[in-house]
């Protein structure tokens, strides 16, 4: 039997608003708990929210950017449900009509396809609480500093058929929300989350089979974990003969397994109604007019140019664009090098991102800044080192040891391209392995470039990799094939 | 209240001395009516202190100095805001309602917070947990309700005025019952901060006094935009005082066959009519109108406003203020005997239809069909305003009942606020006056005006007063 996986993400992305959704309290993560909540907040009698207007803007902007419809009139409904972490016993959302609806972005997967995923709606609401359960002997702690902090929720068409497709979707939303600086896009502190709606059916099969819910995930890796685990999860079941249940599941990462959280029997009636102490949120086309026009360039946009104008890889583009900031590292460094966009990628693309992901952190909190990069690019322009010791001051730079011209300055890192000193070592090396010397000689023309990096490789070892690789070359050829 | 105005500003009385009577009032008659839940006399007197020195210094506004008793809905800073309820009976806010803000920004001075039913639930003020309000007029029989406490309190001079709110005749029915001026604003004129909701949006505070001038006098303090409730209105505020003395020759009243049918309490029929020719004579012209769906406005209205509140009374869960119950086993022991104990019958009763009414399944056939009769009677209104200035009927299908009388019987509770609930399911503003007796009890006279026409409400309440004397009448035992 083929399966075919459908897969749906929700995704909750927290907007990057100084003040709450519906009060004048600050966002800021890691604060004490319950500094961070008034009254409004706590839900105490008789107070009422007052929308923060950044938060309409955000959202429009988003909706903008996925070709979406934005209505002139969307609604804020409640969603009642008790929970501790939820003071009112309802939490502000939309249900009905949602600020954002019908749009849709496109993804590139691994073998280069493309693939456009539809986004169902994205709908402003406030999000909960925290209940902390260690350290409470008997008893739940709440803080309600994340109480009111605004989200943007943004649900997906079950359009995707792989958990590779559902974390491209993931990344590129991810991508998206940060070029438009509506999400700061931590997912340690739960800025980016997501809730995977999972089904298989046999391949060919119009209906989609019972889902469940994967809540709660908030990394790339863990998304992938947790899809392929239910998939295989839900295939096993089935191939039993049994049935599926639709219920919410939790993914436990040190476990790599999902485990049922509450059945649908178990499942609350939201009761959703328009909240009536918040009008409806009427759009005027102009201020839609105004958002857009402070649209940045978006990342299939920039991509494209990066193609057209740096002459670069669709690949190469398309990873410099994935993030904003590190398209804008990648210009800067561009400009420095006078416009050499291929040197400058592949570094970006190679030893940049090598050490980043090695190190495990973010491009903001480097010692490598564009300038430090496009001036070591330089060097390698006017051969004053090699690509090879390049790595050795880019090495020396990303610890914090200075920029290139010192640190080549420092340990002498200058390439040899006196020809005089090339002749010597050139001749010693032949001098000093003549049963290589006649192999050369002996071995047809297409063996012989094998063997030339021989010689080459040990002169770069007596030069401590400082001799000019193209005059070594060069004047090797010369002299063997005398 | 008018009076005590010129008397301050007279220097014939000071606010200290006024405060001072008014408490002393308050607690003698405390015991046997039950007005108020809270009287706080040493914060009474410092605001009066406070008042007279501003006073001294001319910097004193037209109430400065004025005592006023707050219905217990209105949060009030470091002095408990009850609601009524066991659940809040340990509930101090830390924030004053808007309304009270702007109260003590004028100077005026709180006597302390008034009995009501719990949560504004009730017609009898008979359900809230501190015990029944009695009617000055008739110990036996309830001041009505929600805004008992208040007007009873009025009713019976212990206090100059008081506040109300309405939600489906929570300020006008018991102004009716005890023989007072109540005015229910448009809805979103006067702010909702800091007043604690039943339902949303039909919940509106207003004055209860002795006459319409006293109602002007307190709406120029009330009334007005506030940026902490996104439902106020950002229409500029009238002086309500101004148009008070103007002529209502050619006013054009309405009738509505549906208020005049055979249902009619023939005694109140009798009184509103005789009401009616006394505007006659000052001018005003009488038509009959339609209200054609008032009939569905008692359904409409027990399935949203409990919709509401079952939504808006979901945060009375035990874990962060309130009442918690003893020694919980888990979270659902929590919730279950938290609400349980705190919450009296009324308020469960209305929670449970208001879940139901929300649920899935029921959704459609209950609030959305709620909903569509709510512009069905909002057009009705509509419609009636293109031919009329003001609409005028009873306020209640009777006088003041007796206490227990109906307290069982919440259905025929329920109907009795036939005349006043298409109102707030319209968000108009309506006003109760007093119009006469039968035997020894009040009945008003209800006067129900277009969006934001408070002034002519006020206007056509102060002339019918210069003619009339009903607003005057105090019950024997508390001249």
């Amino acid at each position: 039997m083929e399966w075919e996986t459908v897969i749906g993400l929700e995704i909750h992305a927290q907007l990057a608003t100084k003040s709450k959704i519906f009060s004048g309290s600050a966002t800021v993560y890691g604060a004490d708990a319950n500094t961070q909540a008034c009254a409004v907040d706590l839900g105490l009698p008789g107070v009422l929210p007052v929308i923060n207007e950044d938060v309409v803007k955000m959202a429009i902007k988003f909706g903008l950017a996925i070709d979406a419809i934005i209505p002139e009139r969307s609604v804020f409904a409640r969603k009642n449900y008790f929970y501790p972490d939820l003071p009112k016993g309802y939490q502000i959302s939309q249900f009905e009509l949602p600020i954002v609806s019908q749009g849709h972005i496109t993804i590139t997967l691994s073998n280069g396809d493309q693939k456009t995923i539809g986004i169902t709606r994205a709908h402003l609401e406030e999000d909960a609480g925290k209940s902390l359960h260690e350290g409470f002997p008997n008893s739940t702690g709440i803080d309600l500093n994340r109480a009111g902090t605004p989200l943007l929720e943004i649900v997906s068409e079950p359009d995707m058929r792989s958990a590779e497709e559902a974390v491209s979707y993931m990344k590129k939303i991810h991508s998206l929300v940060q070029y438009l600086g509506i999400c700061d896009g931590n997912m340690q502190e739960g800025s980016f989350r997501c809730d995977a709606n999972v089904s298989v059916r046999l391949k060919g099969e119009e209906e989609f089979g019972t889902r469940t819910e994967l809540k709660n995930i908030n990394s790339f890796r863990f998304v992938e974990q947790a899809i392929n685990y239910e998939v295989e999860r839900q295939i096993d079941i089935l191939e039993d003969g049994d049935e599926v249940v639709q219920e919410t599941r939790l993914y436990d990462p040190n476990k790599n397994e999902t485990r049922p959280m509450r059945s649908k029997e178990e499942a609350n009636d939201y009761r959703y109604f328009p909240d009536p102490d918040l009008l409806p949120i009427e759009i005027e086309t102009v201020l839609i007019e105004e958002i857009k026009s402070t649209l940045p360039e978006l990342p299939d946009i920039k991509k494209q140019r990066f193609v057209n104008e740096y002459k670069l890889s669709e690949q190469d583009s398309e990873l410099l664009t994935s993030q904003k900031s590190l398209a804008d590292y990648f210009e800067e460094c561009v400009k420095i090098t006078n416009g050499n966009a291929k040197l400058c990628a592949n570094w970006i693309s190679g030893e940049l991102s090598a050490s980043l992901n090695r190190d495990n952190v973010n491009l903001e909190d480097i010692n490598v800044t564009p300038a430090l990069l496009g001036k070591m690019i330089n060097r390698i322009i006017d051969n004053t080192i090699s690509n090879k010791i390049a790595k050795q001051v880019f090495e020396a730079m990303w610890n914090g040891e200075g920029d290139a011209d010192s640190i080549i300055k420092a340990k002498g890192l200058k390439q040899v391209t006196d020809s005089g000193a090339i002749k010597k070592l050139v001749e010693d090396v032949i001098a000093n392995n003549q049963a290589q010397v006649e192999q050369y000689k002996n071995s047809p023309h297409d063996k012989q470039g094998k063997l030339i990096g021989f010689f080459v490789g040990q002169i770069m070892q007596q030069s401590q990799g400082k001799a000019n690789p193209k005059q070594v070359n060069e004047l090797l050829k010369k002299k063997l094939d005398n | 209240m008018a009076e005590l105005v010129s008397a301050l500003n007279n220097k014939q009385i000071s606010s200290e001395e006024l405060t001072q009577l008014y408490l002393d009032r308050s607690k003698q008659f405390n015991d046997e009516l039950n007005c108020y839940i809270t009287i706080d006399e040493a914060h009474a007197l410092n605001q009066a202190k406070h008042a007279d020195q501003l006073r001294a210094d001319n910097k004193a506004t037209v109430l400065t100095g004025i005592p006023i008793a707050q219905k217990d809905i209105f949060c009030t800073k470091d002095i408990k805001t009850s609601c009524g309820s066991k659940m809040l009976d340990n509930f101090i806010a830390p924030y004053d309602a808007t309304v009270v803000e702007k109260m003590n920004a004028a100077g005026m001075v709180m006597l302390g917070k008034t009995n009501m039913d719990e949560f504004a639930m009730g017609s009898s003020n008979e359900t809230s947990y501190y015990g029944a309000v009695k009617n000055p007029w008739n110990k036996d029989c309830v001041p009505g309700g929600s805004s008992g406490g208040s007007a009873s309190a009025v009713a019976a001079r212990l206090c100059p005025a008081a506040t109300g709110t309405d939600t489906g005749g929570s300020i006008r029915q018991p102004a009716s019952l005890c023989g007072i001026t109540g005015l229910k604003p448009t809805y979103g004129r006067v702010s909702r901060y800091g007043m604690i909701a039943f339902a949303s949006s039909l919940d509106q505070g207003g004055p209860m006094t002795q006459t319409a001038e006293d109602a002007a006098l307190l709406m120029n303090t009330m009334a007005g935009f506030d940026a902490k409730d996104s439902t106020s209105a950002a229409k500029p505020v009238n002086d309500y005082t101004a148009s008070l003395n103007d002529s209502i020759s050619g006013l054009k009243i309405g009738l509505p066959k549906q208020y005049f049918d055979n249902s009619l309490n023939p005694e109140v029929a009798k009184i509103v009519e005789t009401a009616i020719k006394e505007l006659e004579k000052l001018g005003a012209t009488c038509v009959s109108i339609e209200l054609p769906n008032t009939e569905l406005s008692i359904p409409a209205y027990y399935v949203v406003a409990p919709a509401e509140c079952s939504s808006n009374l979901s945060r009375f869960d035990g874990v962060r203020f309130g009442y918690r119950c003893d020694d919980p086993k888990d979270l659902s022991d929590l919730y279950c005997r938290s609400r349980g104990e705190g919450f009296g019958p009324e308020v469960k009763r209305r929670i449970m239809i208001g879940t139901y009414v929300l649920s899935a399944g029921y959704y459609d056939a209950y609030y959305l069909q709620a909903q569509k009769i709510r512009h069905l009677i909002r057009d009705d209104f509509t419609e009636a305003f293109k031919e009329v200035d003001i609409i005028a009927g009873p306020t209640a299908t009777g006088p003041a009942f007796k206490i227990n009388e109906k307290l069982n019987d919440p259905i025929s509770m329920y109907l009795s606020d036939i005349y006043t609930v298409s109102v707030n399911l319209a968000g108009l503003p309506a006003m109760s006056l007093p119009a006469g007796f039968s035997g020894d009890l009040p009945i008003g006279l209800q006067l129900i005006g277009n969006y934001f026409q408070e002034s002519r409400l006020l206007n056509v309440g102060h002339q019918y007063q210069q003619v009339t004397d009903w607003h005057k009448q105090v019950p024997a035992e508390f001249k």
